[in-house]
């Protein structure tokens, strides 16, 4: 029960900070991206402030080893650690969706109340790429392994 | 406006830190929206659902509670339909086959120096500012 209200709690505090920085505006977004248009340099701010309590938590991970409400703190980096192709092409696409839409998935559920059909159906579009993702990882493994 | 807005970006910035912080050090988990949410949609994360659908809970609900507070909280996302299926499907594809998204590599990744973190960060960014430059300034379709 305190795990579900700890999560509670996470995704609500996150969710408000989205909405406080304006990552839930598109076109500050968009704005961040068009470096060659009136670029907005809001999101390094927005970036910046979020990896400062994170920093010092990863620290404070360092020395627990252990979750408040138990288990062990993940502290092994993903996979065995390096960035390969599937990050590589992975990461370019989802760079390319974020661009055309403005929205990220946290951003994306954070607005779904106030986003309108827009909004309603890039989650809908975003939850069908998401199943389309295993298939395709396959597939990529198959022409050539990671 | 644009004074402003940064020091919100900051503010609201560190709220977002502080919830990755909060997710990792009590529940031992790392705040990833595309994981949390893509664990759920494809059935990979079903064994700590329940938990996930709590995240996902607050993450919808407290952003419905505080907007009424701002009388000028709007996403503008276009109006082009074709192009926010393109996006979300490039999205959802995109985090799923990378791992992490924004808030996963870039907030809880950077924090803590990782060498993936930091390379998908820098290929979203990358592949982000050169599909805007091509779809604002070539082709106009946003």
């Amino acid at each position: 029960m305190l795990r579900l209200l700890s999560a509670l709690a996470a995704g609500g505090l996150f969710g408000a900070g989205l909405v406080v920085s304006g990552m839930v505006d598109t076109t500050k977004v968009q704005g961040w991206l068009d470096v060659f248009g009136d670029w907005d340099p809001t999101l390094a701010f927005v970036l910046g402030g979020a990896i400062l309590p994170m920093a010092i938590a990863w620290r404070v991970a360092e020395r627990r080893k252990v979750a408040v409400l138990g288990g062990p703190l993940p502290l092994a980096p993903a996979g065995d650690g390096r960035p390969g192709r599937n990050l590589i092409i992975g990461s370019t696409v989802f760079g390319a969706g974020w661009a055309l839409a403005g929205l990220c998935p946290g951003p994306a559920l954070a607005s779904l109340t106030f986003g309108g059909t827009g909004g309603i159906v890039f989650v809908v579009a975003m939850a069908a790429g998401m199943l389309a993702a295993p298939p395709i990882r396959a597939r990529l493994d198959r022409m050539q392994p990671a | 406006m644009i004074e402003q807005d940064w020091i919100w970006g900051l503010v609201g910035g560190l709220m977002i830190g502080s919830a990755a912080a909060l997710y990792l050090l009590v529940n031992g988990r790392i705040m990833g929206a595309s994981g949390i949410i893509g664990g759920l949609v494809d059935r990979s994360g079903w064994e700590s659902g329940a938990e996930r659908a709590a995240f996902i809970a607050g993450l919808i609900l407290v952003p419905m509670l505080v907007v009424p507070l701002y009388d000028t909280v709007d996403t503008h996302i276009t109006s082009n339909l074709a192009v926010v299926i393109v996006a979300g499907l490039l999205v959802g594809v995109g985090t799923r086959l990378a791992n992490g998204c924004t808030s996963g590599h870039g907030v809880c990744g950077i924090s803590r120096l990782s060498l993936r973190g930091i390379v998908a960060t820098v290929f979203y960014l990358l592949g982000g500012g050169l599909v805007m430059a091509l779809a604002r300034h070539v082709l106009g379709v946003i």
